[in-house]
């Protein structure tokens, strides 16, 4: 047998595609996907295959960049964060059109509870969106089989898979044996399908009545897929279905068995007819599901059924947030646990700028120029470490909303009479997709203040490559910026008023101005110096 | 038998090394384990947590459910405070008794110490000072998991010591040894 490896879900995905023959990994680091894409940078089965690994600029490159490796006739992974399926969304509905030649998965990490996210959207329904299989494991060792198993059948059907998981099944450990056999990788060749590949509305509509019917036979193998299962119990009062790591969170509360029937499910489109038979036993069905009630939903339908539906939509467990036993135990008529009572003395902490961290500094400036001089300023910003801005002592942001939106949004408040408008983005944000936004101000003529703080990194997710590293003013320049209006800062204190100055001049011209404030992250400085 | 340890402490304080020694020791022992860990956002100086559980038989969730925890872990007093309703009722906190204050709001620590006093299991030494006796003030995380040993049960002393020269091996043996001294001076300060 394999040796036993202690690895988080994200590693067992990784060393589960790595197995499968993976020729190439696509991403762009985002919480709790990120780890996937570091395993397998540092696998030597990696480095002796030669498995492209290097990080994409933004989830759309990175999904068209495996489409083309799996059109090739390659296995390839693309991995990210839920909302970043959101920024792939186009490439992502045009697979499911064109199908996979190479095995292709789509890894999509989602965040319940927002641990490090702007929302809670649960990936199961691109599933349905675009009708392709989605694979939900329960377990790291289930992660492992399920990635391995997902490329065969991508490539059986030809179609994309969606492997979805959530933070807790990303960032925990567990032991994994792995198989004893490694895959060989595919060799280039080329789809059975052209067709397919050439999306013109004559191709389309062809292959669209295939997909319709490839998915209804996706789930007539979810029925028998060995992934989902229903188990019965001697309490026929009630059923229930436990998606994904929901299953772990009911058998928890049952360390002699679930008395109750169960249905789990891991493959989806979900297999109604496993739901039918389960329904025939029992009155009431509670529905477990982390995430939305995507099949809650399905299930509750709009006219009156004889069986009862329960679940998060009628409260019995918790509306939003992510599952825990605790969480579905009063909805299985558990009593709650006996505990000590909260302590009265405790004060939260929430996250924050490192000390000596250089957005610190940039915002002191920028603070000090803006509360001083123009109270009416605006400052839009965007995703990144420097979003803690918002919080105190800093308080110096009004908006973030995803990436890339600050550049766009200081335009259009500019336009709306604004001023100063001004737009904050790191460098990692700004080449995965403020660079058109700043395009677009160029070309608009647009009254703005557009600063980037460059830290030469990734931060927030731990310190990835960034795409645009040491190019940041030559892109500015080659996008249309004044040469005198693009102006390097470095942010430390000594720099005060230096910086003050800049960016007073910069406000004060009445056309798009560039600030580029750059200083290394002391993370990854701290990293660098101790090599 | 099982053991469901709560790991608590601030970002960056290094929780995750005493959960990557007992977990190898685990392993090593062929447990059953599973830990959940805290990356991203939180990271940065937040408080954090690692749910770390071993148990001779399978296991569930990766959550411990509230109540169910023999071990709260902690870095920072006010953190092992945190998930005192996670603690079983005949559970155990070891905790550091030094504040890591970060925020401005921080409570005054004779109320944090006086609520850990009314706990019936506590453990609270100070791992600055011992590990700095110890010669080895860097290694603070391994003095707490020294004074863990003494109430672990699942997985002998001498197991954690293998744990330690496995993870800490790469670095060199006078790494290791610092850090060795330091779980001994952890499992002794408890043991007094």
């Amino acid at each position: 047998m394999a040796d036993k490896q202690l690895l988080l879900g994200d590693e067992a995905v990784a060393l589960g595609a790595l197995h499968a023959g993976l020729s190439g990994v696509y991403a762009y680091p985002g919480t709790p996907s990120t780890e996937i894409t570091e395993y397998i940078q540092g696998h030597p089965l990696t480095t002796e295959r030669h498995v492209h690994n290097v990080w994409s600029s933004n989830e759309k490159t990175a999904m068209e960049g495996a489409l083309g490796m799996s059109y090739a006739g390659k296995r390839a992974l693309v991995c990210m964060k839920h909302v970043g399926m959101n920024v792939c969304a186009d490439p992502l509905m045009g697979s499911a059109m064109t199908g996979a030649n190479g095995g292709l998965v789509v890894t999509a990490c989602d965040d319940p509870s927002m641990h490090s996210s702007q929302n809670e959207q649960d990936s199961r329904f691109w599933g349905t969106f675009g009708m392709m299989p989605v694979f939900e494991p329960s377990s790291q060792q289930e992660a492992y089989e399920m990635t391995r198993a997902a490329y065969d059948y991508s490539e059986e059907n030809t179609i994309p898979v969606i492997m979805r998981l959530t933070t807790r099944m990303a960032h925990s450990r567990a032991v994994v044996t792995p198989a004893e056999d490694i895959r060989p990788q595919n060799e280039l060749h080329y789809p059975e399908f052209p067709k397919r590949w050439v999306t013109l509305p004559v191709n389309a509509r062809v292959r669209n009545r295939e997909l319709i019917k490839l998915y209804a036979k996706c789930e007539a193998d979810a029925v028998v897929s060995k992934f989902n299962r229903l188990t019965d119990g001697p309490d026929h009062s009630m059923g229930v279905i436990a998606c994904g790591i929901a299953y772990n969170y009911l058998m928890e509360n049952y360390p002699d068995g679930c008395p109750y029937p169960v249905l789990k499910i891991s493959q989806y489109p979900f297999p109604r007819e496993l739901a039918l038979k389960l329904a025939a036993m029992v009155p009431t069905i509670l529905v477990l599901e982390e995430g939305q009630p995507l099949v809650e939903t399905m299930l509750r339908g709009v006219f009156p059924t004889q069986t009862k539906v329960i679940g998060r939509i009628d409260n019995a467990v918790i509306r939003d947030g992510e599952l825990s036993p605790d969480a579905v135990r009063g909805a299985l008529g558990l009593p709650e646990r006996k505990t000590f009572a909260p302590a009265q003395v405790l004060a939260s902490r929430p996250p924050a700028l490192c000390q000596g961290c250089g957005h610190r500094d940039f915002y002191t400036a920028l603070n000090n120029v803006l509360k001083k001089d123009y109270p009416t300023a605006r400052v839009f910003s965007d995703i990144g470490c420097y979003t803690l801005g918002y919080m105190a002592p800093f308080n110096a942001i009004h908006t973030c909303v995803e990436m890339g939106a600050s550049f766009t949004m200081a335009q259009g408040a500019a336009y709306s009479g604004c001023w100063p408008a001004v737009g904050v983005i790191g460098d990692s944000t700004f080449t995965h997709s403020g660079m058109t936004g700043l395009l677009d101000a160029v070309n608009g003529k647009a009254d703005v203040t557009l600063c980037i703080s460059d830290n030469l990194t990734t931060a927030m997710t731990g310190g990835q490559d960034s795409a645009g590293t040491g190019r940041i003013e030559a892109i500015c320049a080659g996008l249309g910026v004044d040469p005198a209006h693009i102006r390097t800062i470095v942010p430390l204190p000594k720099n005060y008023p230096d910086m003050e100055k800049v960016i007073r001049e910069e406000i004060e011209y009445h056309g798009v101005s560039v600030i580029v404030c750059r200083r290394e992250c002391i993370q990854t400085a701290r990293r660098h110096a101790k090599k | 038998m099982k053991k469901d340890i709560i790991l608590a402490g601030v970002g960056g304080q290094g929780i995750l090394s005493i959960a990557t020694v007992i977990g190898s020791a685990a392993l090593e022992q062929g447990l059953h384990l599973k830990q959940a860990e805290v990356h991203g956002m939180s990271q940065r100086g937040g408080d954090v947590q690692s749910n770390l559980r071993l148990s001779s038989e399978p296991i569930f969730s990766d959550l411990i459910p509230r109540g169910g925890a023999d071990l709260v872990v902690s870095l920072e007093p006010m953190e092992a405070l945190r998930y005192v309703p996670f603690l079983a009722p005949d559970g155990w906190i070891i905790t550091n008794t030094v504040p890591f204050v970060n925020i401005p709001d921080y409570p005054a620590m004779e109320a944090v110490m006086g609520e850990l006093g009314k706990l019936p299991h506590v453990i609270a030494i100070d791992v600055d000072a011992i590990a700095k006796e110890a010669g080895s003030a860097r290694s603070a995380n391994m003095v707490l998991l020294g004074a863990t040993a003494s109430v672990l049960g699942i997985l002998e002393p001498e197991k954690l010591r293998e744990g330690i020269r496995r993870i800490f091996g790469r670095k060199g043996e006078a790494i290791v040894e610092a850090n060795i001294k330091a779980f001994d001076a952890g499992l002794a300060s408890a043991q007094k």
